[in-house]
């Protein structure tokens, strides 16, 4: 192609610096090719937030040194909170040979950090530029269009998250369904380390990662989540975007009303707000994953879609997704086709790996949950602090009563044909899992 | 104005962009009577002011999550220009 200038061609593009992104252009640069990282921000992490945690099995796969790293805190202990009007009940689980599976990170630390070492493997990083448009001639991507110019590579790796507008400009996918999306909301919190351990019985630099349901969140399919950094803590909701919309909530209320429960209102007392940030996670599963390639080009990370919102898993998805996509692009080259017929080895790569396995696996269950979640997320939690309530509470009168008419409120607050709907989506969860 | 929202907001940083990345269609605005995007915003960036019959984009706000243009399908919805925009820090 006459028009293209020598100086603008490369082996291989990434857009976006994210785990996905970062992890494509590394793999790629190990294999000897060259490769630029591309990013809309000032730097690697500034448009980035989660309500989530760092896997280690992924990031000591992408980066064996990984444990240099700007870490929070390992989750040593995740709990799992009901909430109801003011009580609330508790689950932990902590296991002593378990504690490093995840840590939390700082996105603006760990993703900077991320960049750094590519940067040291060979990777070139260009931030401050966004990309308008993928450059395709004859059906083939062929390289991008930033603000400023253009660059033309043998692959583009789309890592742009989950508002993909490159996907969807060469039709690889649609905009997002709202029923297919949550909004994420979250603030970080500034309280002493000491205040963090005591509050969370946690000792020196381990972590607690807390999922929370229940009234705060009613009737939206929704969940609430607390993490411990080093000397803050994240709380944040994550909500179905159709919820809010049918619901009519403020994501921002909603997100002040779990603060304001008695539960979360302890844990965060007397700290100071340091960040509010917020950012769509991609909730449609498996059945909404579009075509990861077409010719020239791969989809990675939230830009395809790739998160288990049943575990909360996404940065690790995404991070193995964007290896994949480096290993394919390395196998392009060697075999020298860079058509959809080479590059449907990524989506094998992903088909044959947990990542499209645990989503396949979990393909309706979101779905499932969604119709059902004012009994799965708020009647029963609600009854299982009521439970609580009458079996820890000691006041002169004799607990038959109580729990006859528990068992009867039980059945009567909610009709039969709802138990039995519930019972079903129940069934069907377990055996969609199962089978 | 909401307060609470301007407070949270407030602990944020952005390189502001020149001029206004997000645009809603005016014409189907003065239709609308859900106003989805003053709810899903997570920024408050939409405003619907009843007696103007004006919308306003406040997009100097925006955190760039892309709730809107999910939930309203009538928002031309672009990236702020290269660097600019919100900065998250300590997410």
């Amino acid at each position: 192609m006459a028009e293209e200038n020598l100086q603008n061609k490369i082996d291989v593009i990434v857009v976006g610096a994210g785990p996905a992104g970062v992890s494509a252009a590394i793999t790629v640069a190990r294999g000897g090719k060259s490769v630029v990282l591309v990013e809309r921000a000032p730097f690697a992490g500034a448009k980035n937030m989660y309500g989530g945690v760092i896997y280690t099995h992924a990031a000591q796969e992408i980066f064996p040194n990984f444990e240099e790293a700007p870490i929070e805190r390992y989750i040593a202990k995740h709990s799992y909170v009901l909430l109801s009007e003011k009580d609330s009940t508790q689950i932990s689980y902590k296991n002593p040979e378990h504690e490093k599976n995840a840590f939390v990170a700082i996105r603006a630390k760990w993703d900077k950090w991320c960049v750094e070492q590519a940067m040291k493997e060979g990777v070139y990083f260009a931030p401050n530029t966004l990309v308008r448009e993928l450059i395709v001639r004859d059906g083939k991507v062929c390289g991008i269009k930033t603000d400023i110019e253009e660059y033309y590579a043998d692959i583009v790796i789309v890592a742009d998250g989950v508002n993909s507008l490159l996907a969807k400009q060469i039709g690889l996918r649609k905009n997002i369904k709202p029923k297919n999306a949550a909004l994420g909301v979250k603030e970080v919190i500034k309280l002493s380390k000491e205040t963090i351990n005591k509050r969370f019985a946690l000792e020196d630099d381990k972590g607690c990662a807390m999922e929370i349901v229940g009234k705060p969140l009613e009737k939206l399919f929704g969940m609430g989540i607390i993490y411990t950094n080093k000397d803050s803590i994240a709380v944040g909701i994550g909500v179905s975007l159709e919820d809010l919309k049918k619901q009519k909530m403020k994501p921002y209320e909603l997100l002040d009303k779990l603060k304001e429960h008695p539960f979360v209102a302890d844990l965060i007392e007397g700290g100071e707000l340091v960040e509010y940030s917020a950012h769509l996670i991609p909730e449609g599963g498996y059945n909404a994953i579009p075509k990861l390639y077409t010719d020239g080009a791969m989809i990675t990370g939230d830009a395809a879609g790739l998160v288990n919102n049943v575990h909360f898993e996404g940065t690790n998805l995404a991070m193995i997704s964007g290896k994949f996509a480096g290993e394919t692009a390395l196998a392009a080259f060697e075999h020298n086709d860079f058509s959809s017929n080479m590059l449907c080895l990524y989506a094998k790569k992903l088909e044959n790996s947990f990542v499209l396995k645990d989503m396949k696996t979990y393909k309706d269950v979101v779905h499932l949950l969604s119709g059902r979640c004012s009994s799965f997320l708020n009647y029963y939690p609600d009854n299982i602090n009521k439970f609580f309530n009458i079996f820890t509470c000691a006041d002169g009168e004799h607990k038959k009563q109580k729990f006859q008419k528990f068992t009867k409120d039980f059945f009567v607050k909610r009709s039969l044909s709802e138990l039995f709907k519930d019972a079903i989506a129940g069934i069907k969860i377990v055996f969609g899992i199962l089978k | 104005m909401d307060k609470k929202i301007e407070d949270k907001l407030f602990t944020l940083k952005y390189k502001t962009d020149s001029k206004c990345h997000l645009h809603p269609d005016e014409a189907k605005c003065l239709q609308c009577l859900e106003k989805t995007c003053t709810i899903v915003c997570p920024a408050n960036v939409y405003s619907y002011n009843e007696t103007d019959k004006k919308l306003t984009v406040s997009y100097e706000k925006c955190l760039e999550c892309g709730a809107c243009r999910i939930a309203c399908k009538y928002i031309n919805w672009e990236y702020p220009q290269s660097g600019k925009g919100v900065i998250f820090k300590k997410s």
